[in-house]
């Protein structure tokens, strides 16, 4: 009678509990999420629903009706405190709730900027749950000064949306370069270069030394010295995998929670997927923080919560929407040696990453015919010629046939 | 409301009411209809929300932009004529009645 838990009601969790009832699973499903609201879409967050376009309930994964048509118990704003694997039960509120098999879907929580430089101020705020966004959306008025940390996707997202609602936006970057950590040079100039054109200001190879106010933050002190007034502050440094359950039963970490290529933790009975959960991909481990990974990992686990012994295979893509520009990501660019720029006319590009002759990723910028060939030659294993790729006279669909 | 008839690949027909407003992929999720995935949820970053259009429907729907025209080429066995993202699709009053078939798959 005790069936599957999952733990954590975000994009994985939704998507496993709806993959095992659509794979014919009949027992008990119970979805535990500590945010009140049934599972929705982040990234409309720092997107469509900060700027104040996206209604709540277009924001849901699912109308609250198919969890119940589907006999998915939903048990909503609470946190599990405790997991025990002994009695193989999950403490929520002061319950015990039994299970055969657990799932973690924990997700991912944001770093804060450190309370003794200012981080707990009123008016600080990051980006993660809708809570967070419904916090800060009264801030985004006509001619107030918002202040980025961080130069990543989401705090460039949330620039963009306070460039359009007329803002005056500066961004910090610890870093030489905006997207240091995940892009190349030349993706980083690009949207260097698209924000300047909306009116954001960017200060690269400047990081923040603390916030101001009493009460309220009101300025920030910068690391070269200089003193900037604010009304409002978001910061965007990075997410950490949500692992303290795990750690706490004792289960094994590594960069998130260590799973097997099937997505099973170190306990037999135990799975993990999406943001919190690191697998063995190619040479090496990996966790990804996607909505595409969410989705495709949950419902690998979930088939194997049901004996599929199905190898997970990632195939990573992401996007992002600055200003006027869609950013569309595939594969992983890490260890690349060298960028193939095609450059089209207008606002759109695209930047492949090899390694010698090996194409491993794109960032394609307004160019989601680029995208998709080249997510389709990298989930392929096929790298073309470079000297095609930057050949603007070559149609890309080509290389799809050679 | 507007009415809206999803087919499934097989044959299934589910006939829905879509509030104007929302887009034609909307209607499919909310309603729990099989055969729709967008897994981007709406943002035209990926092709799992392709139906074809029926015939009859095709000249009354939106027009398709560039970035949409582009995204479908690479959808299931994408038809030159009838293919559409949903999540692009907005629901208006002037659809009652629109007829879409799911393909096969989505990737």
């Amino acid at each position: 009678m005790s069936g599957i838990v999952i733990i954590g009601a975000g994009q994985a969790g939704a998507s496993l509990a709806a993959k095992l009832r659509a794979l014919g699973y009949q027992e008990p499903i119970t979805m535990i999420g500590e945010e009140p609201v049934p599972p929705y879409q982040r990234p409309p967050l720092s997107k469509g629903y900060l700027l104040g376009e996206m209604a709540l309930e277009r924001l849901y994964l699912r109308p609250p009706s198919f969890y119940e048509g589907q006999k998915i118990a939903l048990r909503l704003g609470w946190p599990v405190t405790a997991i025990d694997r002994t009695s193989k039960t999950v403490k929520v509120g002061g319950e015990s709730i039994p299970y055969n098999q657990l799932a973690l879907t924990t997700g991912s929580c944001p770093r804060n900027l450190p309370a003794a430089i200012g981080g707990s101020l009123n008016g600080v705020y990051t980006v993660r749950a809708l809570a967070d966004v419904d916090a800060m959306a009264a801030e985004f008025q006509k001619g107030r000064r918002l202040l980025i940390v961080g130069g990543g996707y989401i705090g460039l997202e949330a620039a963009a949306v306070g460039a359009k609602l007329g803002l005056q936006v500066t961004l910090i970057e610890m870093a030489p370069r905006i997207l240091q950590r995940v892009a190349a040079p030349e993706t980083s100039d690009f949207f260097r270069e698209l924000h300047a054109d909306h009116g954001v200001e960017i200060l690269e190879n400047t990081g923040l030394d603390r916030l101001i106010g009493d009460g309220d933050v009101r300025a920030a002190v910068l690391s070269d010295g200089r003193e900037v007034a604010v009304d409002f502050v978001i910061a965007g440094v990075g997410i950490t995998p949500q692992t303290l359950l795990a750690e706490e039963a004792d289960l094994e970490i590594d960069n998130g929670i260590r799973t097997d290529e099937f997505g099973r933790t170190s306990d037999h009975s135990i799975w993990a997927a999406g943001d919190c959960a690191s697998f063995p991909h190619q040479d090496s481990r990996i966790r990804l923080e996607s909505v595409g990974n969410a989705i495709d990992q949950a419902e690998v686990v979930a088939e194997n919560m049901l004996g599929a012994g199905k190898v997970y295979s990632a195939k990573p893509w992401f996007w992002s929407d600055q200003h006027d520009v869609k950013l569309q990501i595939a594969g992983l660019n890490t260890g690349y040696d060298r960028i193939v720029a095609r450059r089209s006319e207008g606002r759109a590009a695209s930047f492949w990453y090899y390694r010698g002759d090996r194409l491993l990723a794109l960032d394609a910028m307004n160019d989601p015919r680029a995208y998709m060939i080249g997510k389709r030659l990298i989930e392929a294993g096929t790298s073309p010629d470079p000297a095609r790729i930057s050949d603007t006279t070559t149609d890309l669909r080509m290389l799809l046939k050679s | 409301m507007v009415k809206i008839t999803y087919i499934e690949y097989g044959g299934t027909a589910h006939v829905v009411d879509v509030p104007a407003g929302r887009t034609v992929m909307e209607g499919a999720r909310d309603n729990g209809l099989p055969g729709i995935e967008a897994d981007c949820g709406g943002a035209c970053a990926c092709s799992t929300c392709h139906v074809y259009v029926h015939p009859d429907w095709v000249e009354k729907l939106p027009p398709i932009e560039d970035m949409e025209e582009d995204m479908l080429d690479f959808a299931h066995e994408p038809d030159p004529t009838r293919s559409r993202l949903t999540c692009q699709v907005k629901v208006s009053d002037e659809l009652g009645g629109l007829i879409v078939e799911m393909p096969e798959k989505q990737i």
